[in-house]
């Protein structure tokens, strides 16, 4: 097979290679986590706050749903299948994978200075008025500028460093908590949560950030140019008038 | 990209990969020697179950579950629905369980068939510790009982011995746990609940109480314990009822 040298392939990549390999392995564990996840909400879809929480106590909230249980009163007559023994076995692999592929990235991301680069507010912008403006020029739907086709603009920037740095930390610590060997050797991490049945409840909240970033992410970059934006993040390189045929 | 570099790459990749293979096979020989893989380590979960319970016995062999001061004892407790007692149930809970007989072999110098009242004379322990659902839900009770590895100590289980089968009266639930939690201070065969004997719908006369591990594992009405090195030739070789209803065989997390 000829080795093709293009010109373009000596440019600086959009995404550089790492970005790219974990963006998409945090996709596929991501949304194997959020489906199994929300499989086993279905087994109980009652949420409480402190160390303890079943039927016989009243919750926090209930999310209006049937249940694949007969035990949890729904007001449904409908019990639904119970998916519970292979979501777990998922979310735990899923889990996994989300965990070594943070790893690499936060390695990565460090030894690259990926972190001070590209994602950092650049200096002048680390202030809330800096997001205000971005946010209006949103609403007011003018393009952005140029400096934005090779680097994020300082909403991206914080909302990126949010999920990556407070987010995912805690919807990792918060389903750590739920789990009986894992509070065994490290009773802190669900004591200083208030209890087990609140690290469960803030799991369920912090996903929902998630899900809520990954819903405003998808429409985003739907919005500005879904294959301009997407390409880039899987070949590396941004697209250029010079390439389109 | 010229040809040294693209030569060096796949020389390196190539080595990267004989290492990898290497490296995976000395950790899958290392892992299995001590009792790191899991009886459901097949199939497509496989890597992740295995991780999960690896990485638990590694960082949590010895540690105790939490246990809870009096006043958090749940008022108001949830005994999961369990199925309708079967014959050979009601009888003995007609003749009050004067005749309920928990039977240890396998791997044992002594096997034994012990009486409730055998279990009860034995040094017991209360906890109260969390029971944890996998669904989600939880409560927290004293349980009394008696330790687990006293009964193995009176039955002289053998050293070669690597896993704990143990047995419901309901012939459909069985459930096994590596040495690691069958000696655990914490795991107990319990008899009494809050103070008072152990009531039917939390598995009386007779449960096992594995706090470290979620609720599906303290399998209810213990009749039977079998000390063996292989869960290879109990039932479909998965080590416990749960994997062949899909569910993990080690249930810490």
């Amino acid at each position: 097979m000829p080795v093709v040298v293009s010109p373009v392939k000596t440019q600086t990549p959009r995404h550089a290679g790492f970005v790219r390999v974990t963006h998409w392995l945090t996709v596929v564990a991501f949304v194997a986590l959020l489906i199994t996840g929300g499989e086993i909400v279905i087994s109980h879809p009652r949420f409480y706050w402190g160390e303890t929480g079943n039927v016989n106590m009243s919750p926090l909230f209930t999310i209006p749903i049937p249940s694949s249980r007969d035990t949890v009163p729904t007001g449904y007559k409908y019990v639904m299948p119970d998916q519970n023994g292979w979501s777990r076995y998922l979310h735990f692999q899923a889990a996994w994978l989300l965990v070594f592929t943070g790893a690499v990235y936060l390695i990565a991301g460090f030894a690259t200075s990926h972190f001070r680069k590209n994602l950092v507010p650049i200096h002048g912008e680390r202030s809330l008025g800096a997001h205000w403006r971005r946010i209006a020029q949103y609403l007011r739907r003018s393009p952005p500028g140029s400096d934005e086709v090779r680097s994020y603009n300082v909403l991206q920037r914080t909302s990126y460093l949010t999920v990556i740095f407070i987010l995912f930390p805690l919807v990792i610590w918060t389903g750590l908590a739920l789990s009986p060997g894992f509070n065994a050797a490290f009773p802190f991490f669900v004591n200083v949560l208030g209890g087990r049945q609140s690290a469960r409840t803030l799991h369920f909240f912090v996903s929902g950030a998630l899900l809520l970033f990954l819903v405003v992410h998808i429409v985003m970059v739907a919005v500005s140019g879904f294959w301009t934006r997407t390409r880039p993040m899987i070949v590396g390189r941004a697209v250029s008038s010079e390439e389109e045929p | 990209m010229s040809q040294i570099s693209r030569r060096k790459l796949i020389t390196g990749g190539l080595i990267t990969a004989a290492v990898g293979v290497t490296g995976l096979a000395a950790a899958d020989r290392i892992a299995r020697r001590y009792g790191l893989i899991p009886p459901d380590s097949g199939g497509i979960y496989g890597p992740g179950e295995t991780l999960t319970y690896a990485a638990q016995r590694l960082i949590t062999t010895h540690s105790l579950a939490r246990e809870f001061p009096r006043s958090m004892i749940s008022k108001n407790p949830f005994a999961n629905e369990v199925d309708k007692p079967n014959d050979e149930f009601k009888r003995h809970q007609a003749s009050n369980f004067t005749d309920w007989r928990l039977a240890v072999d396998g791997m044992v110098a002594n096997p034994v068939s012990l009486s409730l009242s055998d279990i009860k004379a034995m040094p017991y322990r209360s906890q109260i510790t969390e029971v944890v659902c996998e669904e989600g839900w939880s409560y927290v009770a004293e349980w009394i009982g008696t330790p687990l590895h006293e009964v193995l100590h009176t039955a002289e289980v053998l050293p070669q011995a690597r896993y704990i089968v143990y047995h419901s009266i309901q012939p459909e639930w069985w459930e096994s746990i590596d040495m690691a939690d069958a000696l655990h201070p914490q795991t107990f065969l319990t008899w009494g609940m809050n103070d008072g004997d152990l009531p039917y719908g939390f598995g009386g006369p007779l449960r096992m109480r594995v706090p470290r591990q979620l609720g599906y594992k303290s399998v209810k009405y213990i009749v039977h314990l079998t000390a063996t090195d292989s869960l290879k030739s109990f039932g479909k070789g998965l080590g416990s009822a749960s994997p062949e209803a899909g569910y993990a065989w080690y249930a810490g997390i």
